[in-house]
């Protein structure tokens, strides 16, 4: 539904993305892997239309993100950056509720707007921090009541929609992880389509349907798990000896030694 | 989806923007009679009467209550109005431009407006009567009004201009060209003091300390269309300032032309800040104590903050003017200083507070 096709993009004489293209399916959660640098959170903000790309361009449904109106891009996608602050104080509820800012002139959406928030803070476990003053939460739960804002963003209007989250991982314990990793999968369930940047490669295995692997703003592999997660490819782009644990399928761990202080 | 349905007004509690605004409503209102019926010279409810009866075409005024009509309806009336009108310009300009900058400390003060207007009326002080001496004499008492609007804009374009790179207007460029701006242009008001003579100096003096002394009915309609008409515009820009909330790019991923608001916003405030100091000389705190206060009891929404400050802020003037004529009289108080008596340690009592809590 979003996709990226032959895009460039050059800094400071540099190529930060090389001729990437990558398609984001309804119903399909596509993670974005490779090492610090590789261009992840660039290819994101590029297929969110927040950054122009130099070369090449990105489309949601055929036609080009530049002339889709902003509040019509906001009805479809939403994004979950890395670090989100609140510049005044405000309960966390409240922030929730700035993600039904684009359905404002939409009758039948603003009616529900309650409903959605509700139901997008019930899915993001966040319920009960809603009363709470943002300032006061921790970074994890902070991540969670943005995730709610982005769910009750995208809430409406019954049209296929994107949902894009750089690192929303980072600051969440092993519970939370994984309660955000099958959201993911149940999203993408429902039709929506989910991009997601990680840097576990595990993570990456469990939620993704396919893995965009990218290296100095190359795109070295896209597809399911198997392929684009091979030890030997991994090798190549971490410097790290990898391999696949036998009985659980494509799920890449460092290979003995890899840690050994050498 | 299912809570959702259970329990949606417990969850999302109820929107207290219409009543809040209300209230203020109610105080504003409540200040505004306050300033036509208060002051040095006391006005009997039997003057009042004859004045009201005769304004609304009832009676014909007697004789006896001509001085009570003319300290209503000629010096009165048109001070509170105004008061009104430009204290609701600062207060929304305030509220919006600490919304844009994401900063509690931003004031119209930070993009030159005030430096501006102050260096170009101070110019028309010290130059006004030699060099303009065809163009003072044609516009007469309006010369200084116009000087200080014009002078508030252009700093605030020269600001807006320095602060755009490449088509990109970074808020902290911005900032620092504001604070350039106004180095600038209190640099060269400092150079016209120097070259003033005593009387000028006087002039200056009281101009930068504020009064609404001048005020006069012509000037209402001037003012409301140039204060009243931006404050609107203001606040219509709730939504997109309530999505800076989170930043520049979350306000583009909920769907706003964030350029379009900055330069929007900038646009209106400096035009509603230059037009309203225009008349009455610099007056400060307005624009930063009252959106505190706001956000302090009600949160930080701008859909509250935005008419709430425009709203109190009107409040704020008409009784800090209503205090400035009473204290003193005979003599009147520089508004200014009473909105800065007031404001400065309010302000210094929520920085005190602020810290506590981060403690």
């Amino acid at each position: 539904m979003i996709a990226a096709r032959g895009i460039w993009l050059k800094a400071g004489g540099r190529s930060l993305l090389a001729d990437v293209s990558l398609e984001m399916r309804p119903g399909e959660v596509l993670v974005l892997a490779g090492p610090n640098g590789a261009g992840k959170s660039t290819l994101l903000k590029i297929l969110a239309g927040e950054v122009t790309p130099g070369a090449g361009q990105v489309t949601l449904e055929g036609r080009p993100l530049p002339a889709w109106h902003p509040r019509d891009l906001a009805r479809r996608r939403a994004v979950l950056g890395q670090h989100v602050g609140v510049a005044f104080p405000m309960l966390a509820r409240d922030v929730v509720a700035l993600g039904r800012l684009p359905w404002h002139g939409h009758p039948a959406e603003t009616a529900r707007d309650a409903e959605a928030i509700a139901a997008a803070q019930a899915e993001a476990s966040v319920t009960h921090l809603a009363p709470r003053a943002h300032a006061t939460l921790s970074g994890g739960e902070r991540q969670r009541v943005h995730l709610a804002r982005a769910l009750a963003q995208l809430d409406g209007a019954g049209m296929p929609a994107a949902l894009m989250l750089d690192e929303p991982t980072a600051s969440l314990d092993a519970g939370h992880r994984a309660a955000l990793l099958r959201l993911l999968r149940r999203l993408a369930g429902r039709g929506l389509a989910v991009l997601v940047v990680l840097h576990d490669l595990q993570e990456a295995a469990f939620v993704a349907d396919r893995v965009a692997l990218l290296e100095q703003g190359r795109l070295l592999a896209c597809g399911p798990p198997d392929v684009a997660l091979d030890p030997a490819l991994l090798e190549r782009v971490y410097g790290l000896p990898f391999r696949h644990l036998p009985g659980l399928g494509p799920i890449p761990l460092l290979a003995e030694g890899a840690l050994t202080p050498g | 989806m299912h809570i959702a349905r259970v329990v949606p007004a417990m969850r999302v509690g109820i929107d207290r923007t219409p009543w809040v605004l209300a209230g203020g409503l109610v105080v504003l209102l409540a200040a505004m009679a306050a300033g036509v019926l208060l002051g040095p010279a006391r006005i009997s409810p039997g003057g009042l009467g004859a004045v009201l009866a005769d304004a609304l075409g009832l009676a014909d005024l007697p004789d006896a209550f001509r001085r009570d009509a003319a300290v209503l309806g000629v010096i009165r009336a048109p001070r509170v109005l105004l008061a009104a009108i430009i204290g609701a310009g600062l207060g929304a300009a305030g509220a919006a431009m600490q919304g844009l900058f994401r900063n509690p400390l931003a004031d119209p003060g930070l993009i030159g407006v005030s430096a501006g207007a102050a260096l170009a009326a101070v110019a028309a002080i010290v130059f006004g009567a030699t060099l303009f001496g065809v163009a003072a004499g044609a516009l007469g008492l309006w010369m200084l009004p116009l000087a200080a609007f014009l002078g508030g804009l252009a700093a605030t374009l020269l600001m807006a201009r320095l602060g755009n790179v490449g088509g990109v207007t970074g808020v902290a460029t911005l900032l620092l060209a504001g604070v350039a701006v106004n180095a600038l242009a209190g640099a060269l008001t400092g150079l016209l003091i120097f070259t003033a003579d005593d009387r000028q100096v006087r002039d200056i003096t009281f101009w930068t300390l504020g009064s609404l002394a001048g005020a006069r009915w012509e000037q209402v309609p001037v003012v409301a269309a140039l204060v009243g008409l931006p404050t609107l515009g203001l606040i219509a820009l709730a939504r997109p300032l309530d999505a800076l909330l989170l930043g520049e790019a979350e306000a583009f991923h909920l769907g706003h032309r964030v350029e379009t608001v900055k330069r929007v916003a900038v646009t209106l405030a400096a035009i509603a800040v230059a037009a309203g100091v225009a008349f009455t000389g610099l007056i400060g705190f307005v624009g930063l104590v009252v959106p505190h206060l706001l956000r302090l009891g009600f949160g930080s929404g701008h859909r509250l903050v935005l008419p709430g400050s425009a709203l109190l802020g009107g409040a704020l003037l008409v009784l800090s003017d209503l205090a400035a004529r009473s204290l003193a009289a005979p003599a009147e108080l520089p508004v200014g200083v009473v909105t800065a008596l007031i404001g400065a340690p309010f302000f210094l009592w929520l920085l005190r507070r602020a810290a506590g809590a981060q403690a």
